[in-house]
């Protein structure tokens, strides 16, 4: 089986955010790259399933400036057999992201199974899986977090609000997006991450397979920090009178109850 | 003036209240905003889409469209797109709404925002912000090549107007093919809990590990009950078994905007922010003066919350 792994690399959670010159995105210096924590439980699915049925194969594909090579390495040190890298401008929208990736896809690495993880931890968008999913005219599931296997589809739980899952069947091939509680990722072991530093990642090009920056369908731009809030009001007094003073504000100067 | 259709989302026939936010704001904004609901028999909540605003109400029924699932959906809206050609698509950022969403903008070639927390127009074009970074920045959205603009926005970032009771509506039955779609969904297994999602709630009355016990959090649920609000929890609250992870705000759990957020025994730390920061009004009861959490509150309650917290409750059954 061929099982496909697409990953972002993104700043490390505890990054602090500056913005670019031009307030159209942030300052990449002094950036801490790191796999999407989301993408570590596609990863891990992916190679589980690899592990479970002989003969098949991981590839990880990861679409970005050429740092995010960086990040199919990483993949790869936790046991993906192949990578692919294709170039796109750090100014790209998930539309033009899910249009290089559908396009490297279907002429690099058609899959029976394709993951992603449920969003990516630096737009949030979470838009890119049912975007190729849509592209590929596939099935896609989204915010999974368990699957059975049965023979030419997945059952995926997919968890929506109020603590209730839908469990939903899909016809191979088909997308999955993971979300925490799909697995537990493996850590990757120091001899791997040696190994997987020689390892080649083939390079798709945009031209070649026909993604433009006229695919591109929104921009972001005057970024902002969000402002230093003003200092609220303190409510003092004993219990009682904070509860009396906090309900009297909440009604008739917040209006909110 | 612009073209507007809003997908107007319900479970088991109920609609969810972050649909009629958009279709109000939008009505309110004087666009032609018309409804679509999707499903097996849903025409009956035409009257409430009225209410809020809507100037016309479409369904595309059928016993297919009964569950959710991405791809027929997006089908079924793409074919409301083609008959009634809007220039602007909106849903909810819920999960059915983010999940569909982005399929469509594939089928329909068109642009998306997604979770964008306010909703403003100039003229025919949409204007949005979002947050990026878990909310340690916001940006604001252009679409380029002026076609079908889509967008999801935060469920409750907008707030909910009264509905025009007077009004009512029936949905125009729109016929579109969905056959050929692929995901089916086998069944919905519902939460244990009946209590309110903190994503649905317009009040969040979170706790955090200080509550110690799950027993505890009882004082919380009177609080949250008092006001129509859900219960929320920090991680800490959750990892030790004092919650569910359905109940967790913050980065990797949810993210809430609500019109009042009251976090109790809460620190404050810029994970947990990142799902609530959004928040219109926020509370925050802590025995520490120094806790990061009174950096972003409105309100701020240096004290016990176990004396604190049934004080307010006491107070707001008096109303
Ligand atoms: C990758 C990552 C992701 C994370 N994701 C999340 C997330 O999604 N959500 C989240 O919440 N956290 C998240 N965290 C954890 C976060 O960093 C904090 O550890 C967590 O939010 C702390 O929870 P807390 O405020 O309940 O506990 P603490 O930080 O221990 O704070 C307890 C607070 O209660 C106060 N207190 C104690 N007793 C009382 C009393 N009687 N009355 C009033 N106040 C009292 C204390 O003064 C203190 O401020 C994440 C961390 C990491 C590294």
């Amino acid at each position: 089986m061929n099982l496909l792994v697409c990953i972002k690399q993104v700043p490390d959670t505890e990054t602090k955010i500056k913005l670019n010159g031009d307030s159209t995105g942030i300052d990449p210096a002094g950036i801490k790259w790191i796999v999407s924590p989301y993408d570590e439980f596609a990863i891990e699915e992916a190679l589980r399933i690899k592990e479970k049925n002989a003969g098949s194969t991981v590839t990880v594909l990861s679409a970005g400036p050429d740092r995010v090579v960086d990040a199919l390495r990483t993949a790869l040190a936790m046991g993906a057999d192949n990578a692919v890298h294709v170039e796109l401008p750090e100014s790209a929208d998930s539309f033009m992201a899910a249009k290089a990736l559908a396009g490297a896809i279907k002429k690099e690495a058609p899959a029976e199974l394709i993951f992603f993880g449920k969003e990516a931890i630096d737009d949030g968008a979470a838009q890119v899986p049912q975007l190729v999913a849509g592209f590929l005219g596939l099935p896609g599931c989204t915010v999974v977090c368990g699957l059975e296997y049965g023979s030419g589809t997945v059952t995926a739980k997919r968890e929506i609000e109020g603590g209730s899952f839908e469990k939903v069947e899909l016809p191979l091939p088909a997308v999955i997006a993971a979300h925490k509680g799909l697995n537990e990722p493996r850590y990757a072991t120091l001899p791997n991450i040696m190994k997987a530093k020689k390892k080649e990642v083939k390079a798709v090009k945009l031209a070649d397979i026909g993604v433009s920056q006229a695919d591109q369908k929104i921009k972001l731009k005057n970024l902002q920090l969000p402002p230093p809030k003003q200092a609220g009001k303190k409510i003092e007094g004993d219990a009682a009178t904070q509860a009396k003073t906090l309900v009297d504000f909440l009604r008739n100067e917040a209006k909110v109850i | 003036m612009a073209k507007l259709l809003v997908f107007v989302e319900q479970r088991d026939g109920k609609a969810k209240k972050s649909s009629f936010e958009l279709i109000a704001a939008a009505a309110k904004a004087g666009h032609e905003t018309h409804a679509v609901l999707i499903g097996a028999s849903v025409s009956g909540l035409a009257g409430e889409c009225a209410q809020y605003g809507a100037q016309a109400v479409h369904a595309v029924e059928n016993a297919s469209l009964d569950k959710y699932t991405s791809d027929a959906y997006a089908k079924a809206l793409q074919g409301a797109i083609k008959a009634l050609s809007p220039e602007i698509v909106l849903a909810s950022h819920t999960p059915m709404g983010k999940d569909l969403m982005p399929y469509l903008s594939a089928l329909c070639d068109a642009g998306l925002a997604s979770d964008c927390t306010s909703l403003e127009f100039d003229g025919a074009k949409l204007k949005l912000k979002r947050p990026l970074y878990s909310g340690k920045a916001t940006a604001e959205v252009e679409f380029l090549g002026g076609g079908l603009q889509l967008a999801t926005i935060r469920p409750n970032a907008i707030g909910l107007p009264k509905p025009d009771t007077s009004k009512s509506a029936t949905a125009t039955a729109l016929s579109v093919d969905v056959s050929g779609t692929k995901g089916k969904c086998l069944e919905v297994q519902k939460g244990a809990s009946t209590r309110p999602d903190v994503t649905e709630s317009s009040i969040v009355v979170s706790g955090g590990r200080s509550l110690k016990t799950a027993e505890n959090f009882k004082i919380l649920e009177e609080l949250a009950d008092a006001v129509q609000g859900a219960v929320g929890a920090s991680r800490a609250a959750v990892d030790a078994g004092l919650r569910p992870h359905r109940d967790q705000v913050g980065q990797t759990g949810k993210v809430v905007a609500p019109q009042l957020y009251i976090a109790a025994g809460i620190s404050g730390a810029i994970q947990h922010l990142a799902g609530m920061r959004t928040s219109k009004v926020i509370v925050a009861i802590n025995s520490d003066p120094q806790a990061p959490i009174f950096q972003i509150a409105d309100y701020a309650i240096v004290g016990d919350l176990f004396q604190v917290v049934p004080a307010i409750t006491a107070e707001i059954k008096k109303l």
